[in-house]
């Protein structure tokens, strides 16, 4: 049967994938951003992940207001690196793993999460920043990836309760895939951040680190957090995070097994508008 | 029963919902446009010309062109949409982000360096943080853009 081994939560500031596009990971400004995530890439060598279900949102690029589903699945067998209006990023195209991708969506759905199925999608930094992350840039990425797209772009977006249990539905579809698969889920965004108006540039370093402190051993209690402290404490931009709890809900101890080893946990102020978090979460 | 809508007070802040999106419909379908080239390049050449393509009115036509952000996020306009108006003239997310503030660019990116903008004084309508509206505008970028 397939596993989930490990989950993985990252922001996915679009800068980062500039920087890493462009060359720019040794300079000062950037060198210490990377340097969180040194261990994250030898660490993922090490676990050679078959299939990463992962996490985020997209930023006006495969969705515009024509469309706007709560909660996409990637179903297809590739995905191709969108043009958000500078040219699609230099890195390789993310393949899909059609078949358990669908087996998750039959199975979630039957367990009332009405799930939007998309066959042909383009993917954003939202998807590929935390790959370049956690991979470098490799020729090909080395493994399948599920993409799964939240919407945070138009209010209301899905409450942090709604995503840890439909977290929860998606780890319960996972384990009933039959096929002997080691997967990762990944839940990206965040942290604090806001990209609009007079309040532009907010950054709340408390609030962060309470926010990976209960990820880590609250989550349940996290996930009761109502948006409108996300948007005071975090900025209008920081309820992103919200997507990490998807991503907590599918880990073992949730439903009653050991709790998960924390493996690497980083913070660093700033990325261009963004505080930067990262956390590993091994299921034992 | 009214909808529940308890980001209204917050400092600075125009949270996107399904009213703001209806407003902003046409403005953010016009900047969704600009991920072809070929559409960025009609737009540079003639800026109100591509406009008048648009079932836009008049005042989000004029914040565009003023590349005024904060109107435009006032009439409809997300900042994930308006950011192709920002990619399509070269500027970078902080840049943008920056413009809404009255801060310079350098301004800015200080802030951000030294631990970005406090939380303090900023999370309710009516508190003394620098992003309540008797602070405005912030910094010392009093000159708009013009284009």
């Amino acid at each position: 049967m397939a596993r989930i081994t490990s989950s993985v939560y990252t922001s996915h500031v679009p800068a980062i994938g500039a920087a890493i596009d462009l060359g720019k990971t040794q300079e000062p400004y950037w060198q210490p951003v990377f340097k969180g995530y040194e261990y994250s890439k030898q660490w993922l060598k090490e676990e050679k992940p078959d299939v990463v279900f992962l996490v985020y949102n997209d930023h006006a690029t495969a969705f515009s207001l024509e469309v706007i589903p709560t909660f996409a699945i990637g179903t297809a067998e590739r995905f191709q690196p969108a043009d958000e209006g500078w040219g699609p990023r230099p890195v390789p195209v993310v393949h899909g793993h059609a078949d358990l991708a669908s087996h998750i969506s039959h199975s979630v759905i039957q367990d009332d999460f009405d799930l939007t199925i998309v066959n042909k999608m383009d993917v954003d930094h939202g998807l590929t920043v935390p790959l370049s992350l956690m991979c470098g840039q490799p020729a090909e990425w080395p493994c399948r990836v599920i993409p799964f797209a939240v919407n945070v772009v138009q209010y209301p977006v899905p409450s942090g309760r709604r995503c840890f249990e439909l977290g929860r539905a998606i780890g319960r579809a996972i384990r009933s895939y039959p096929e002997d698969l080691n997967v990762q889920i990944w839940g990206t965004g965040g942290m604090s951040h806001q990209l609009q108006g007079p309040r532009a540039g907010l950054i709340n370093k408390e609030f962060d680190n309470m926010f990976l402190d209960r990820l880590i051993s609250d989550p349940k209690g996290l996930a009761g957090l109502p948006h409108i402290d996300y948007v005071r404490e975090a900025g209008s931009e920081g309820i992103e995070l919200v997507m990490w709890l998807i991503a907590r809900g599918a880990m073992n101890d949730i439903e009653g097994g050991q709790s998960p080893v924390v493996k690497n946990r980083f913070y660093h102020v700033p990325a261009s508008n963004t505080a930067v978090g990262h956390l590993i979460l091994e299921n034992m | 029963m009214s909808l529940d809508k308890p980001y209204l007070d917050v400092p600075g802040t125009t949270i996107f919902d399904a009213e703001q999106s209806r407003k902003g419909y046409w403005l953010n379908q016009f900047c969704m446009s600009l991920m072809k080239a070929e559409n960025r390049e009609r737009f540079k050449a003639n800026e109100r010309a591509y406009l008048d393509e648009w079932q836009m009115s008049e005042a989000q036509k004029d914040a565009v062109m003023e590349r005024d952000l904060n109107k435009c996020i006032s009439l409809g306009g997300n900042i994930y949409f308006l950011a192709k108006i920002g990619a399509t003239d070269g500027k970078s997310f902080q840049q943008m982000a920056g413009s809404m503030t009255g801060m310079t660019e350098e301004e800015y990116r200080n802030m951000m360096v030294s631990g970005g903008r406090s939380v303090e004084g900023n999370r309710v309508l009516g508190e003394d943080g620098d992003a309540q509206p008797q602070h405005q505008p912030q910094g010392k970028s009093h000159t708009k853009t013009t284009h």
